[in-house]
C-alpha cells in the first residue's frame, strides 16, 4: 500500500515539468488523496500490537553509579528501565493509573483492611530459570525494611508489620492500621521481586529478575541493552525483540539524536523548541498530564501566613492561566490549589475555582485588617522547571491587589535541605503520588514528613484515617471530597499547574492510551509499546 | 621530578580540602527528598563519614599512592564498586579521544605554523591565522552544534552520538568520532600554531640564521635544521598545554556527543555527590597536567642543540 503511493508520488512530480495546469489539478488531487489515506493507515497498525523488531529509548539522568539494588532507584533512568523494563513488583499501575495485579495473579483483604493476601502466578520464573517462589517476594520486602533500611522505599513499607508465607502461593501482609490503598503502595517500583540469597536478603546484583527483558549489557551511565523474556508472564507481551536504554543528559543532544534516527525516543523534549519538534512529519511528541505538580507553599505557622485570610489573598493574587502560558509556554495545566490531580481517583475541583481576582484578593487582605502585604517567596531553578519566571510573573499580579512579593533567587544546589520546610514561602516540585491517601499522608497530614506547609487541621487528619480503612466508594468519595475541599480553602499550598510529560518519539513507535500517573507510560513502555 | 610530587601532594590536599567544604550531602542527596535524619545517619555510617577529616585524607592518599583510589560511594553491602572500576573505562575512551585529536592537530598545527612563518605576512599567513582565530573565538559547544547540524542532519555524513561499543569496526569508529575530534582541533589548533609562528618567526632575525642565509640555505632547510631545534621549547610547553586540555577539559564536547569519558563522569559525580570519584577525577586530571608539563620540559631539554653538542 505504502510502496503504492510512493511510486504515484514519484510519478507524479515527474510529471509536473511538462504537464498543463489541468493536468496539475488532478496530479494534486491524486497526492491530496495519498496524503489522507497516510494517517488512516498508521492508524490502522496503531490498534493492532505485533512481536519483533527493535527499539532504542533515550532517557536523561543515568549516572555512572547507578546499580540494580532497589534500594537506590531515585533517577528516572533507574525507575524505568530497573524498575519497569527489567522487574515486576507484585501490582503495577495500568494506563488508568489503577493498581492491577502484575506478579500477584490475584489480591484480597480481611474485613478491617488490616491484612491482605497475595496469591503468586502459578509458573513464574526469573531470567536465569528459577522458579519465584514466596520466599523471593518476602525477602524483596525485606529489603527495604528494618530500623538499618536506608531505602528510598523505606516510608512505603513503614506499615507493614508482619509479612509470611500461606502455602507456597500466598504471601499475607500485616499492616498496623487498615489500608485500603495498599494494592497501590506494592505498585512501587522500589518493590520489586528479585531472587533471595540463601542466607536472607536478596541477589540484586547479577540483575536477574522477572521483567519483560532481561540485561544483555548493562554499562552505567552509557545505556543498557536488553532483549526478549521469552518465559514472560504476561501473554504476548512484550512486543520487541530488543531494546536499548541510552543517557543523554543534553537535551539538544538527545534532540539531535532523535532527528538524525539514531534513537527512537526521547524523554523530556525541550518546551523552547518544541513548536519546531512538531512540524517533523517523522515525530510525534506525546503530552501527557501527570500527577506532578508545582506549588508555592506558605508556612501556616509564620506570619503573616497563618491568618487564612492572607493566604486566600494571594490564592486570588496569582494568574495562573497566565503563569502557565508564559513562563511553561502553555506545557502545563492548570490548577486549582488543589494537589490531587484530576485522573486520580475521587479528585473533584474544589469550588469556587481559584482564579485571578483582584477584587476578592483586596477584599480578603482587607478581613485581614490589612491595606498592604509585603512577604519574600523563595525560588530557585531547582524548585521546578521555570519556577523563577513563575515567581517574578506572580510578583506582577499581586502587585495590582497592593501585595508586593520579594523574589528571592535561592542556590540550587542544597535547595532541597536548606530552603524547602526552612524559608516560609517557597516553590516546591512534588512528583506526585497515585491515590488521594498517599499523598495526604506523606504531605498534607498533621506532622508529615512532606508538610511543608506546617498545615494542621483536625477535621482532615480525622477524615484521612477514616477513609483509609473504609472500603465503600461511595463514603470514600465523600470523604475525600469534603478533604480535597477543606485543603483548597485552607491549607497552605498555593497549587498553581499539573506538569506535563512531554515526551517524543519515532512514528515507527505505536501505542494504546499513555498511563499518566508515572514517567514514559507508568515506567512500563518497553512492554506496553511497540513497532508499527 | 621531585617538585612534581610535591605540586601533586599539594593538590591533592586542595582537591580533600575544596570537596570537604562542599554544600551539600552525598547521603541527602542519594537518598533523595524521601530521606528521613535516621536513613542519612544509617547511611553516613556505612560510608565512614562519620570519621574525622584527617583521618579519611590520610586513608585515601595511602590508597592513591598504591593505586587505589577507594570505593565509590554507590558501592552496596557486599558489592563493592571501586571508584577504578568507574573511572578506567572512561579513562580509557577520554585518553582514546585526546589522542586522535592530537595525532590530528598536532601535526596540522605545526604544518601552518611553519607555512605561516616562512610565508610571514603574505595572504596566506593572513587567512591561517584568521581562520584557526576563528575557530578558537568560538565556543565549543556552538562549534561541535553547528558541526551537527551541519554534516549529520542536514548532510547525514556523520553521527550525531558518539557512541563507540566493544567489537565496532575501523571505519564505524572513525565515522563516529569524526566529528567531536573535529570539534577539538578547532579548539586547539590556533593556539600551537600560532606559538609555533611566533617561536620561528623569533628565531630568524638571530644572527645565527642571518649566516645560514648569507650561506644560501634554502627558506625549507633553515626553518627545519636550524629554526625549528631551537624553536622546541617554547612549541613542547604549548603542546602539552593542550594535550592536557584534551583531557581534563573535553567535557563539554563529551556531553554534546554522548561520548563516555572522563569528564562526564566526573560530572555527573559531583552531582550526585560520589566524592571518592570526584577525587579520583580531580587528582587524574592534576596527574596528566604535571606528567605532560614533565615531558614538556624534557623534551625542551633534551633537543636543546647546546646541550645536544656541548663544546
Amino acid at each position: 500500500m505504502k510502496n503504492e503511493q510512493g511510486s504515484q508520488s514519484g510519478e507524479a512530480l515527474k510529471g509536473f515539468t511538462t504537464s498543463t495546469r489541468r493536468q496539475f489539478i488532478g496530479w494534486a488531487g491524486l497526492l491530496a488523496l495519498g496524503a489522507s489515506l497516510s494517517p488512516l493507515d498508521a492508524r490502522a497498525a496503531q490498534s493492532a500490537p505485533r512481536q519483533g523488531g527493535s527499539v532504542r529509548f533515550a532517557i536523561n539522568d543515568g549516572t555512572p553509579a547507578d546499580s540494580f539494588d532497589p534500594a537506590t532507584w531515585q533517577s528516572s533512568y533507574q525507575q524505568v528501565i530497573f524498575g519497569g523494563t527489567l522487574c515486576n513488583a507484585l501490582t503495577e499501575l495500568d494506563a488508568t493509573g489503577a493498581a492491577v495485579p502484575d506478579l500477584a495473579e490475584s489480591f484480597s483483604s480481611s474485613a478491617d483492611l488490616k491484612v491482605w493476601t497475595f496469591a503468586l502466578r502459578p509458573g513464574l520464573k526469573f531470567h536465569d530459570g528459577a522458579a519465584v517462589t514466596v520466599n523471593d517476594v518476602i525477602e524483596s520486602y525485606r529489603h527495604h525494611m528494618g530500623p538499618a533500611s536506608s531505602s528510598a522505599a523505606k516510608a512505603v513499607v513503614e506499615s507493614i508489620v508482619d509479612i509470611r508465607a500461606d502455602g507456597d502461593r500466598n504471601v499475607v501482609f500485616t499492616l498496623s492500621g487498615g489500608n485500603v490503598d495498599f494494592p497501590y503502595l506494592a505498585a512501587d517500583c522500589h518493590l520489586v521481586v528479585m531472587p533471595a540469597k540463601a542466607g536472607g536478603g536478596i541477589d540484586w546484583a547479577r540483575g536477574v529478575a522477572t521483567g519483560p527483558y532481561s540485561i544483555e549489557d548493562n554499562q552505567p551511565g552509557i545505556g543498557v541493552r536488553m532483549k526478549r523474556n521469552p518465559d514472560y508472564h504476561k501473554l504476548g507481551q512484550p512486543y520487541f525483540d530488543k531494546v536499548e536504554f541510552v543517557n543523554i543528559i543534553d537535551v539538544a543532544a538527545r534532540t539531535n539524536a532523535l532527528l538524525t534516527g539514531e534513537i527512537d525516543y526521547m524523554v523530556d523534549a525541550d518546551i523552547k523548541t518544541l513548536k519546531m519538534l512538531e512540524q517533523n512529519p517523522a515525530i510525534e511528541i506525546s503530552k501527557v498530564s501527570g500527577v506532578r505538580h508545582f506549588s508555592f507553599s506558605m508556612n501556616t505557622t509564620v506570619a503573616p501566613f497563618d491568618n487564612p485570610d492572607v493566604r486566600m489573598a494571594l490564592k486570588y493574587a496569582i494568574d495562573r492561566d497566565d503563569i502557565v502560558n508564559k513562563a511553561f509556554l502553555g506545557n502545563a495545566k492548570t490548577a486549582n490549589d488543589n494537589p490531587v490531580a484530576p485522573q486520580i481517583a475521587f479528585a473533584i475541583n474544589p469550588l469556587p475555582v481559584h482564579s485571578y481576582n483582584i477584587e476578592k484578593a483586596k477584599e480578603h487582605l482587607a478581613k485581614a485588617g490589612l491595606t498592604s502585604l509585603t512577604v519574600d517567596l523563595s525560588v530557585a531553578e531547582t524548585a521546578f522547571p521555570n519556577a523563577i519566571d513563575a515567581a517574578l510573573l506572580f510578583k506582577d499580579h499581586a502587585a495590582k491587589a497592593g501585595i508586593e512579593i520579594n523574589v528571592v533567587r535561592e542556590a540550587d544546589d542544597g535547595y532541597w535541605d536548606n530552603v524547602w520546610q526552612h524559608k516560609p514561602f517557597v516553590g516546591v516540585d512534588w512528583l506526585g503520588k497515585p491515590t488521594c491517601d498517599s499523598l495526604f499522608t506523606t504531605a498534607y497530614a498533621s506532622g508529615a514528613p512532606w508538610n511543608d506547609t506546617a498545615w494542621k487541621n483536625k477535621r482532615f487528619d480525622e477524615l484521612l484515617v477514616k477513609g483509609r480503612a473504609e472500603s465503600d466508594k461511595a463514603t470514600r468519595q465523600k470523604i475525600y471530597g469534603e478533604m480535597q475541599q477543606i485543603l483548597h480553602d485552607d491549607g497552605g499550598a498555593l497549587v498553581l499547574a499539573y506538569a506535563l510529560f512531554i515526551d517524543a518519539m519515532s512514528k515507527k513507535i505505536a501505542h494504546g492510551p499513555i498511563g499518566n500517573m508515572l514517567q514514559c507510560d507508568n515506567f512500563r513502555m518497553a512492554e506496553r509499546w511497540w513497532l508499527a | 621530578m621531585g617538585s612534581g610530587f610535591v605540586t601533586l601532594f599539594i593538590v591533592s590536599l586542595i582537591i580533600f580540602a575544596a570537596i570537604a567544604v562542599l554544600p551539600g550531602d552525598f547521603a541527602k542527596v542519594a537518598l533523595g527528598r524521601s530521606a528521613t535524619p535516621e536513613t542519612v545517619a544509617n547511611f553516613q555510617r556505612s560510608l565512614g563519614l562519620d570519621r574525622p577529616v584527617t583521618e579519611r585524607y590520610v586513608s585515601w592518599i595511602g590508597g592513591a599512592l598504591k593505586g587505589d583510589l577507594g570505593l565509590s560511594f554507590s558501592s552496596g553491602s557486599g558489592t563493592p564498586r571501586t571508584v577504578n572500576g568507574i573511572i578506567g573505562p572512561r579513562l580509557k575512551n577520554t585518553l582514546f579521544l585526546a589522542a586522535l585529536a592530537a595525532l590530528i592537530s598536532v601535526p596540522v598545527a605545526l604544518l601552518f605554523g611553519i607555512i605561516a612563518a616562512i610565508r610571514r605576512n603574505s595572504w596566506l599567513d593572513r587567512s591561517l591565522n584568521a581562520l584557526t582565530l576563528v575557530g578558537i573565538s568560538f565556543p565549543e559547544f556552538f562549534v561541535a552544534y553547528v558541526l551537527m547540524l551541519l554534516l549529520a542532519v542536514k548532510l547525514p555524513i556523520f553521527y550525531s552520538l558518539a557512541r563507540i561499543t566493544p567489537g565496532m569496526g575501523v571505519v564505524e569508529i572513525a565515522e563516529r568520532l569524526a566529528l567531536p575530534v573535529a570539534t577539538l582541533c578547532f579548539g586547539i589548533i590556533a593556539h600551537m600554531m600560532r606559538m609555533t609562528r611566533a617561536a620561528i618567526i623569533n628565531l630568524l632575525s638571530s644572527p645565527y640564521i642571518e649566516m645560514a642565509k648569507l650561506k644560501g640555505t634554502a627558506p625549507w632547510i633553515i626553518i627545519l635544521r636550524h629554526a625549528l631545534p631551537n624553536a622546541w621549547a617554547p612549541i613542547s610547553a604549548v603542546i602539552a598545554f593542550n594535550l592536557a586540555y584534551l583531557i581534563v577539559g573535553v567535557v563539554v564536547v563529551e556531553v554534546v556527543f554522548v561520548y563516555p569519558g572522563i569528564g562526564q563522569a566526573m560530572v555527573d559525580a559531583v552531582r550526585s555527590r560520589d566524592i571518592p570519584v570526584v577525587q579520583g577525577c580531580a587528582l587524574i586530571f592534576a596527574t596528566a597536567y604535571i606528567l605532560l608539563n614533565l615531558l614538556a620540559d624534557v623534551i625542551a631539554i633534551a633537543t636543546n642543540p647546546r646541550l645536544a653538542h656541548p663544546r
